[in-house]
């Protein structure tokens, strides 16, 4: 057993540390770390110097553009990237769509999306959860009636993040509605934004933010050719897709970053006369998350080194993400915390700039932060899948 | 980076599984508890001949050499099967303070010994009013022409009357809390002015108060260096933790196999009780601690076998005992709660491990003292090694 990365590994890190040094641009980094609101041309802007680089899709087979990492190497970028800042990639497009069109994709839906994702043309969004179908998603009820060589969609997503900046959907519709399982009857549909039918309208969430929407669907318009793999055998393609889903959720590297600036953050506030790091019960409560993240870095290579060797990914990566959000939220938190009274106060009222935008973005940070314990999956549904799929209860 | 055990240490843990089965099942162990000594030589004897003595001994003498990460499936069996018999006291502790600390000749004279099962150690370092500090030594020895004269009390002190020989923490110099003036002592345990009260342990092991009234002994006695060993117990007692942490984890690992066999069998309401959301939700979270357990061991062992900075190795072993106290607690808490009024009935095992696991939370610190401690080391340090 050897905990620590090999001389290639540490040098492929090295080398990933370098190239993010120059070419991370200063002003995006420091939008990240000071929680800013990041627009399309942030995201996309560091999507596209990705791709220029060739590093957009390293899980991708070399013949779309992967990079031939293995899942050790991948986590290392992806690591390094939270670690150093880097915006993090919508992973609607990259990590969930494509995917799916590798594994379920004709060879012209390939050739027709795959390179537009890899260069940042389309940005996609999710269009999954219904107003009455959250945990329970194979109860949605958006419907697409096939009519010729077209569906005719009708129905309404909500919780659809970013959709009003994306140009695409993927989206699971009933096609069929005479079913008596709830989990036949769905299909996987690709739907452009722009077709007439479409509404997209905001979702404003406590943080203040706009980072998701319900998307409208009335009478849309649907070529057939844009539904991935077979009619009513959706429920296969969506399973496999909250697999994609949960791999990328423990955010080690960010989770890094955040303790670091938490550390150095703290060593600037004072209580009671000292330092808010000589405090005990602040230091406490510090230490165990320090701790706690500690341990799942080394749960998250255990997991990997098994994956290495060719085991299947198994329900045990819920556990990574029960850990690893419950970990981001507690860094937001105890960051609210350090900050103090100030941190309540989270804009001017004359839309002018704070005096100090880190400490004004924290409490909508803490804020935005409680979605990730439910989105990709509820932690609840990930203690039962956990419950059913590895315990056997 | 690479979790795999070596060839070897799958050999040896098999073997180890074997022994178990064979020679260390609950009603055996339960037969050990309720001896007159508290554990067998038979199965010490075999612990020998299969090479888990000298497992962490140096090759020169009589051992294989092996460090703390090749220990990892030995102590999770230890865990697993509840074993009494004095492995971490004789070899972790003892063993370890002579093969590390001590002269040519007493490394030459204890250690195959040791590794043969002739030879059984303990450290006696506890003191009342200490807790966890291991500077904390009121024990005063004085020179004595050659030798030393020892008089002071030490506490519950694990394995100490089986012991044939003890190490024992002195103050040659300074005050009760001082670092420096620490000295190591090897004392027989036949020795004038030295007598024992044996100790009941929770857990089902035994330890033993001292007193010690002008113990002579002879300058061949000391071990490392006079006044200077506090260094040397920090790091024996490190190791010790690490290993602990590994006991810990085989466990609580069989604390959570019984709950989840349990919820699978025991019916009410006419269904199996593990069909219920609020029992599998806790379920999930017992065995996300015993991953996370297992994670900060191996952290641990890693750490006590390569880091070579005693502060970074201090700093992660009190992480790591710190995590491990509290799923330590948690797990066994648990384990009782989902088993019902079964849980605590001594017929079951799943009582027994309760004990050790409350055990294992306090020994060498509890989670409280290792919080304090790896928060003072965050202080010195720069940056993060686990990174």
């Amino acid at each position: 057993m050897d905990l620590d990365y090999s001389a290639d590994e540490r040098a492929f890190r090295n080398e990933v540390r370098d190239w993010l040094r120059d070419h991370l641009p200063a002003a995006m980094r420091d939008k990240v770390v000071r929680y800013a609101h990041l627009d399309r041309d942030d995201l996309l802007g560091w999507h596209r110097i990705l791709a220029a680089k060739g590093w957009i899709a390293p899980a991708w087979p070399q013949e779309w553009g992967g990079t031939g990492w293995n899942v050790v190497q991948r986590y290392i970028f992806e690591e390094e990237c939270g670690y150093a800042g880097a915006p993090p990639l919508v992973p609607f497009g990259l990590a969930m769509c494509a995917p799916v069109l590798l594994k379920f994709g004709t060879d012209a839906q390939k050739q027709r999306f795959l390179p537009r994702i890899y260069r940042g043309d389309d940005f996609w969004c999710q269009g999954y959860s219904e107003p009455a179908s959250g945990s329970d998603l194979a109860s949605l009820r958006t419907s697409a009636l096939r009519r010729g060589d077209r569906y005719i969609v009708n129905g309404q997503k909500l919780w659809t993040t970013m959709a009003h900046m994306a140009d695409w959907i993927f989206c699971l519709v009933r096609t069929d509605t005479t079913v008596e399982r709830k989990q036949d009857g769905i299909s996987f549909l690709l739907i452009d934004l722009r077709t007439p039918g479409v509404t997209v309208r905001p979702l404003m969430l406590m943080d203040g933010h706009h980072e998701v929407n319900e998307v409208f669907f009335d009478d849309v318009e649907v070529p057939a050719d844009n539904r991935v793999h077979d009619e009513g055998d959706g429920w296969t393609v969506a399973k496999y897709l909250l697999g994609c889903e949960r791999m990328n959720t423990a955010r080690i590297g960010t989770s890094k970053r955040e303790l670091a600036r938490l550390k150095s953050f703290a060593a600037e506030q004072r209580r009671n006369g000292r330092l808010l790091t000589e405090d005990p019960r602040f230091r406490d409560r510090l230490s165990r998350l320090e701790i706690e993240l500690m341990a799942l870095s080394i749960t998250n290579l255990r997991f990997l080194d098994r994956l290495r060797a060719g085991h299947a990914p198994g329900a045990e990566i819920s556990m990574l993400k029960i850990k690893g959000t419950e970990i981001q939220q507690a860094l937001a938190e105890l960051m609210l915390e350090a900050a103090g009274p100030l941190a309540q106060a989270i804009a001017a009222v004359d839309a002018g700039t704070m005096a100090d935008s880190f400490v004004a973005a924290l409490a909508p940070r803490y804020c935005n932060m409680r979605k990730t314990t439910i989105y990709a999956g509820s932690n609840e549904i990930q203690r039962n899948i956990l419950a059913k799929h590895a315990l056997g209860l | 980076m690479n979790f795999d055990a070596s060839e070897e240490q799958r050999l040896f843990a098999a073997s180890i599984a074997r022994f178990v089965e064979r020679d260390y099942t609950f009603e055996m162990r339960r037969r050990i508890v309720a001896s007159p000594d508290g554990f067998s030589l038979d199965v010490w004897r075999t612990m020998a001949g299969m090479g888990m003595l000298g497992l962490p001994l140096p090759a020169a003498h009589g051992g294989f050499g092996g460090g703390a990460r090749d220990a990892m499936s030995l102590m999770e069996a230890i865990g697993t099967a509840l074993i009494v018999e004095p492995w971490l006291a004789t070899v972790a502790l003892a063993a370890q303070l002579i093969a590390r600390g001590g002269s040519g000749e007493q490394r030459q004279r204890l250690l195959p010994a040791v590794a043969e099962g002739t030879l059984k150690l303990a450290f006696a370092y506890a003191e009342a009013g200490a807790r966890y500090t291991l500077a904390h030594v009121a024990a005063r020895a004085r020179r004595d022409g050659d030798g030393y004269v020892i008089s002071g009390l030490k506490q519950a002190v694990p394995h100490a009357a089986a012991a044939d020989a003890l190490v024992v923490s002195v103050r040659t110099s300074g005050g009760d809390g001082d670092a420096d003036g620490i000295s190591l002592l090897l004392v027989p345990h036949d020795a004038p002015g030295m007598t024992l009260r044996p100790l009941r342990m929770l857990d089902g092991t035994r330890a033993a108060d001292i007193a010690l009234d002008a113990v002579r002994v002879g300058a061949d006695a000391l071990v490392g260096a006079p006044d200077h060993a506090l260094p040397l117990i920090e790091e024996v007692v490190d190791f010790a933790t690490a290993l602990v942490c590994a006991e810990a984890v085989g466990a609580i690992r069989s604390a959570n196999d019984a709950t989840l066999d349990y919820l699978k069998t025991r019916k009410q309401f006419g269904v199996p009780i593990g069909s219920f959301q609020a029992l599998q939700h806790r379920m999930v979270d017992l065995v996300i601690e015993c991953e996370q357990a297992t994670s900060m061991a191996s952290l641990a062992c890693s750490a006590v076998d390569t880091e070579r900075d005693p502060l970074a190795r201090s700093r992660t072993v009190s992480a790591a005992k710190l995590r491990i106290a509290d799923a330590c607690r948690r797990v066994s808490q648990e384990s009782v709660q989902l088993h019902g009024g079964i849980g605590m009935s001594d017929e079951l095992k799943v009582s027994h491990t309760f004990r050790r696991l409350t055990a294992i939370a306090q020994q060498f610190g509890d989670a409280d003292h290792h919080l304090e401690r790896f928060a003072a080391l965050s202080d010195s340090r720069e940056g993060d090694a686990w990174q």
